[in-house]
């Protein structure tokens, strides 16, 4: 379940829209209206993403009166506290692949100098 | 004796670019020769699990290149781009188009530097321009799904071990 749960937090945080959303009300809640005017996107297309990032528990909605505020829940974010992790991977890989190379070239070059 | 060989990744929010930095211990020379020699590159730019087959590659100033990525299920993955400039062994600048998305143009135009460093040893700078914020977050993001597969496939064999 637990990796469910991370695999939703990485899909939420892959849209910049949704990572701005977030960093938008981190300091403080704001309601849906107040978050809309920030961006150049429909509302609609806001509230789509505010509910993307309700179910994946980044965001938890409370009533305040007649308003709904947003209420950043930054701890799911510790799991991919560094989102660039796996592209980093990948190219570890690579230059780990690219030592190994390298050093067979530099034996190749020693042995046609001899 | 132990030399720094720790790979650096920036990519700062909401910008359009991005930088690889890994230092390594061959000489600048022989560092160019891999990046720029298709039967040496063939030999490391394939990602982990996957075979990597090269369809064309001219590492010249003007050339073309393209080469194919396969992972186990046979799925392939074609990636393209021009060859603006070969300066060795200091620099290779090309565009870089992943085959595979939905619609074109989604190009970056990447420069590789390499810089000498004392003892022999090369710092490779990998620097990439996107077209928007949102290709490079795209791009990055494509290698956290794969990251995130990866993580799956081997919590499988994990879990299919007990």
């Amino acid at each position: 379940m637990t990796v469910q749960a991370r695999r939703d937090v990485f899909q939420a945080i892959a849209d910049p829209t949704r990572r701005a959303i977030i960093s938008l009300i981190a300091s403080q809640s704001l309601n849906l209206n107040a978050i809309a005017d920030n961006f150049d996107v429909s509302r609609p297309a806001i509230s789509q993403h505010i509910k993307i990032l309700t179910e994946c528990g980044l965001i938890i909605i409370k009533q305040q009166g007649r308003e709904r505020y947003c209420e950043a829940q930054l701890e799911p974010l510790a799991a991919v506290a560094d989102w660039l992790a796996p592209f980093s991977s990948n190219w570890e890989y690579r230059f780990e692949q690219l030592d190994n190379l390298l050093t067979n070239m530099k034996k190749n070059k020693k042995t046609n100098k001899k | 004796m132990t030399q720094s060989k720790q790979l650096k990744v920036i990519a700062e929010p909401g910008k359009q670019e991005l930088f690889v930095i890994r230092e390594l211990d061959a000489p600048r020379e022989l560092v160019f020769e891999a990046f720029i020699n298709p039967t040496l590159l063939v030999q490391w730019l394939g990602p982990r699990n996957m075979k990597m087959k090269i369809d064309y590659f001219e590492g010249k100033s003007g050339g073309a290149y393209r080469y194919v990525h396969t992972d186990q299920n046979g799925n392939e993955y074609g990636f393209r781009g021009v060859i603006h400039e070969v300066l060795p062994p200091e620099r290779a600048i090309q565009t870089f188009e992943f085959e595979g998305l939905l619609g074109k143009g989604y190009v970056s135009l990447d420069a590789a530097i390499f810089e000498a460093l004392p003892g022999n040893r090369t710092r490779v700078t990998l620097h990439s321009v996107f077209r928007s914020v949102l290709d490079r977050d795209g791009k990055v993001a494509a290698g956290m799904e794969r990251g995130i597969s990866e993580g799956f496939s081997r919590l499988d064999e994990l879990l299919a071990k007990k």
